[in-house]
């Protein structure tokens, strides 16, 4: 299992080089996260975090998901600063016995990620700067694990 | 009692800093909270709204009745976006 919170940009093919190489590994997922751009006046992303916090909150929920799903193998890689339309956020990936224990453990890992991960977003277009509010709907995916 | 209060996103913005350490009494978080309040309008502005508010102690999120025994950090910020 690898946690990493960082500043620079991943290479997915480089991060996932010997990922859920064990022997019982029958699925590997993975999913990545990035900066969209709905109307086209979005100049950059700055993701604020809480440094400690944030590897400690991220590798509980992957350690929770790891022990839940038996993965095999678990990578997680979220990014702070400032980040441009298009760029890479985060990325998840699981590796497990079976497909749907993959996805699944995929899909718990983003869902605690959006509202239990000490990450905050501002939207920053041409018009001026926004906090990214939280959705209910985010706090309401928690509900079905 | 000392504690080191950090501040995150919005609330770091209307606070005006990013954390300082405080000198405090207090028994529960929410009794900082009210400390603090009493101190300057931008305290009072940043947690009117508790409701929209998270708190974590020593890196762990918690409740506002949370006790600060023992306690060397706590930070506030506005619930999370991240993913």
């Amino acid at each position: 299992m690898r946690v990493s919170v960082q500043s620079e940009d991943f290479d997915l093919a480089e991060v996932l080089k010997g990922f859920g190489k064990q022997p019982n590994t029958g699925a590997t997922v993975s999913f990545t996260g990035l900066v969209r751009d709905d109307t086209g006046a979005l100049d950059h992303m700055e993701i604020e975090h809480y440094p400690g916090m944030c590897e400690a909150a991220i590798t509980k929920i992957a350690e929770e998901a790891a022990a839940r799903w038996g993965l095999t193998d678990c990578l997680v890689i979220h990014r702070y600063g400032k980040l441009r339309p298009g760029d890479q956020i985060m990325m998840v990936a699981t590796a497990a016995r079976h497909r749907v224990e993959a996805f699944e453990a995929a899909e718990f890992l983003m869902d605690y990620l959006k509202s239990r991960a000490p990450f905050w977003k501002k939207e920053v277009t041409r018009d001026g700067a926004d906090w990214v509010a939280a959705r209910d709907a985010d706090e309401d995916a928690l509900n079905r694990w | 009692m000392k504690i080191d209060v950090l501040y995150f996103a919005w609330v770091r913005e209307r606070i005006g800093e990013p954390r300082e350490t405080v000198e405090t009494s207090a028994a529960t978080v929410m009794d900082l909270v009210d400390e603090l309040k009493a101190r300057e309008p931008r305290y009072d502005l940043a947690f009117s709204d508790l409701k929209s508010l998270r708190v974590a102690v020593d890196q762990e999120l918690t409740e506002f009745d949370a006790s600060l025994e023992g306690v060397c950090e706590v930070a506030f910020f506005p619930p999370m976006t991240g993913g």
